[in-house]
C-alpha cells in the first residue's frame, strides 16, 4: 500500500520535472528567437553593400510568389461575387455586392489569405533553405571566415519578407476584385456604375485600405521571423529540417489567423 | 550579369505593380479623392429621434451627396440629440428656414439626412442651426398608429 504510493509520488514528480522541463525551453526558444531577431534587424552594415542580396532575396520571395498570390486572389474575389449575389439577391440589394466584395477582401481575405499562402510558398522555403545551410554546415563555416550569418543569410530574408507581403496582400486585393467585378458585372449583369460606385462609398481610405496594409505588415513580419528563426534553429538532421519545415507552416498559419482576430478586435471592434 | 539583370528587372516589376494595387485600391475602390483640402462649413440641428444615423451617413439636397455628418451626441440643455452636419462650401446657399429629416434609402438602406430647402433670404453660415427638423420615422410606432386606425374603423 505504502509502496504504492510512493509509486504514484515519484511519477508525479517525474511528470512536473517533464512539464517544468518543456516550459523552460519553450520560454527560452521564444527569447533566443527575440534576441535572434534583433541581431538580424540591427545587425546590419549598411545598406548599399547588400543590396545586391536583398534585391535576390525580394525575387525568390516576392516575384516567385506573383503567380499563386494571382490566381488565387483571381478565384477568391469571383467566388465572393457569385456567393454575394446569390445572398444579396434575395433582399433586392445585389448592387452592393461591390461593397460586399471590397469589404471582405480589404479587410479580412487579402492579408490573411496572402499570409496563409506566402507561409506555404515562401516561410517553408526560407526554412528548408537556412536548415539545409546549417545541417551541412555552411553557417559555421561563414563563422569561421568572420562573415556573420545573421547579417549576410538572415537580415536580407528578413528584410524581403517584410518588404514583399504588403505589396502582395495589395495585389491580391486588387486582382480580387477585379475578379469580383468580372463575375458580377459581365455575367450576372450587375449594373456597372452602381458596382463602383457602391464600394467607394462603404470603403474608406484610412478604415478599410489602411487597416488591411497594417495587417499585411504584421503578418509579413511574423511569417518571416517564424520561417527564418526554424530555419536557424533546426537540429542539424535530415529529420530536423523536415521538423522544422512543418513547425514554419503550423506556427505562421496560427500565428496569422490568432492576430487576425486581435487585430480586428482592436481596429474595427472599438475596444 | 544576364541573370543578376532579368532579377533585378522582375523586382522592379514587382514593386512597381505592388505600388500600382496600392494606388489602385486607394483610388478606385475607397474612392479617395486627390484634393482632399476642401473646404466645408458645419451647420448643426436637433432631433427628437435619430433613428439608424450614425457618424459618416451622408447629407443630401434633392437626393445628391453635399456633405456627412461628423458628430452625433444627446444636449443635456436642449433635451434632444444633437447632430453636426459637415457641408460642402460651394453649396453656400441654404435657406434658414430649409428643412432637415432623417431619411432611408430604399426599405432596408441606411439611413441618412435629407435637406428641403426653405425660401428665406439669409442662409446658413458656419455654425448656423437648422431649427426646422423631422425626426426619424421608427417603425414600431407606425405600426402601432396603423393598428389603432384600424381598431377604431372596427369599432
Amino acid at each position: 500500500m505504502k509502496r504504492q504510493r510512493l509509486d504514484l509520488m515519484t511519477s508525479f514528480i517525474t511528470f512536473l520535472r517533464r512539464l517544468g522541463q518543456s516550459g523552460i525551453m519553450r520560454v527560452e526558444s521564444i527569447g533566443r528567437s527575440g534576441v535572434f531577431l534583433l541581431l538580424a534587424i540591427f545587425g546590419r552594415s549598411g545598406f548599399g553593400s547588400r543590396y545586391q542580396l536583398l534585391l535576390q532575396q525580394l525575387y525568390s520571395i516576392g516575384v516567385l510568389s506573383l503567380v499563386i498570390i494571382s490566381v488565387s486572389g483571381l478565384f477568391i474575389g469571383m467566388v465572393l461575387g457569385l456567393q454575394g449575389y446569390n445572398i444579396l439577391v434575395t433582399y433586392g440589394s445585389e448592387e452592393a455586392v461591390g461593397q460586399m466584395v471590397a469589404l471582405t477582401l480589404l479587410r479580412e481575405l487579402g492579408p490573411v489569405v496572402t499570409a496563409l499562402l506566402y507561409a506555404g510558398r515562401a516561410g517553408s522555403a526560407l526554412t528548408a533553405e537556412i536548415g539545409l545551410m546549417k545541417v551541412t554546415e555552411q553557417l559555421s563555416s561563414m563563422e569561421m571566415i568572420g562573415v556573420d550569418p545573421l547579417k549576410r543569410i538572415v537580415a536580407p530574408r528578413f528584410w524581403a519578407g517584410f518588404i514583399s507581403m504588403p505589396l502582395l496582400a495589395a495585389i491580391f486585393s486588387v486582382i480580387g476584385i477585379y475578379g469580383g467585378a468580372m463575375v458580377s458585372v459581365d455575367w450576372l449583369g450587375i449594373y456597372e456604375g452602381s458596382f463602383w460606385s457602391n464600394m467607394q462609398q462603404s470603403v474608406n481610405f484610412a478604415d478599410d485600405v489602411c487597416n488591411g496594409v497594417i495587417k499585411s505588415l504584421v503578418f509579413g513580419f511574423v511569417v518571416t521571423w517564424i520561417a527564418v528563426f526554424q530555419g536557424y534553429d533546426t537540429m542539424p538532421t535530415s529529420e530536423g529540417i523536415s521538423r522544422a519545415t512543418t513547425r514554419t507552416v503550423v506556427y505562421s498559419s496560427l500565428a496569422v489567423l490568432g492576430l487576425d482576430f486581435i487585430l480586428t478586435a482592436v481596429m474595427f471592434g472599438e475596444l | 550579369m544576364v541573370r543578376m539583370r532579368t532579377v533585378e528587372i522582375s523586382v522592379g516589376v514587382f514593386m512597381l505593380a505592388g505600388i500600382f494595387a496600392l494606388i489602385l485600391l486607394a483610388l478606385r475602390v475607397s474612392g479617395l479623392s486627390i484634393q482632399t483640402a476642401q473646404t466645408t462649413y458645419h451647420v448643426h440641428a436637433f432631433f427628437d429621434h435619430i433613428g439608424g444615423l450614425k457618424v459618416r451617413s451622408k447629407v443630401a439636397i434633392s437626393g445628391v451627396n453635399v456633405g456627412k455628418v461628423v458628430s452625433i451626441s444627446y444636449d443635456k440643455t436642449e433635451m434632444r440629440a444633437k447632430v453636426v452636419m459637415e457641408i460642402d462650401s460651394q453649396v453656400n446657399n441654404i435657406p434658414t428656414d430649409s428643412t432637415a429629416a432623417i431619411l432611408t434609402s430604399g426599405l432596408l438602406g441606411e439611413q441618412y439626412i435629407g435637406i428641403t430647402l426653405g425660401g428665406e433670404e439669409k442662409t446658413l453660415q458656419e455654425g448656423g442651426e437648422i431649427w426646422n427638423t423631422q425626426p426619424a420615422q421608427i417603425l414600431e410606432d407606425l405600426i402601432g398608429k396603423f393598428l389603432q386606425q384600424s381598431v377604431k374603423e372596427v369599432e
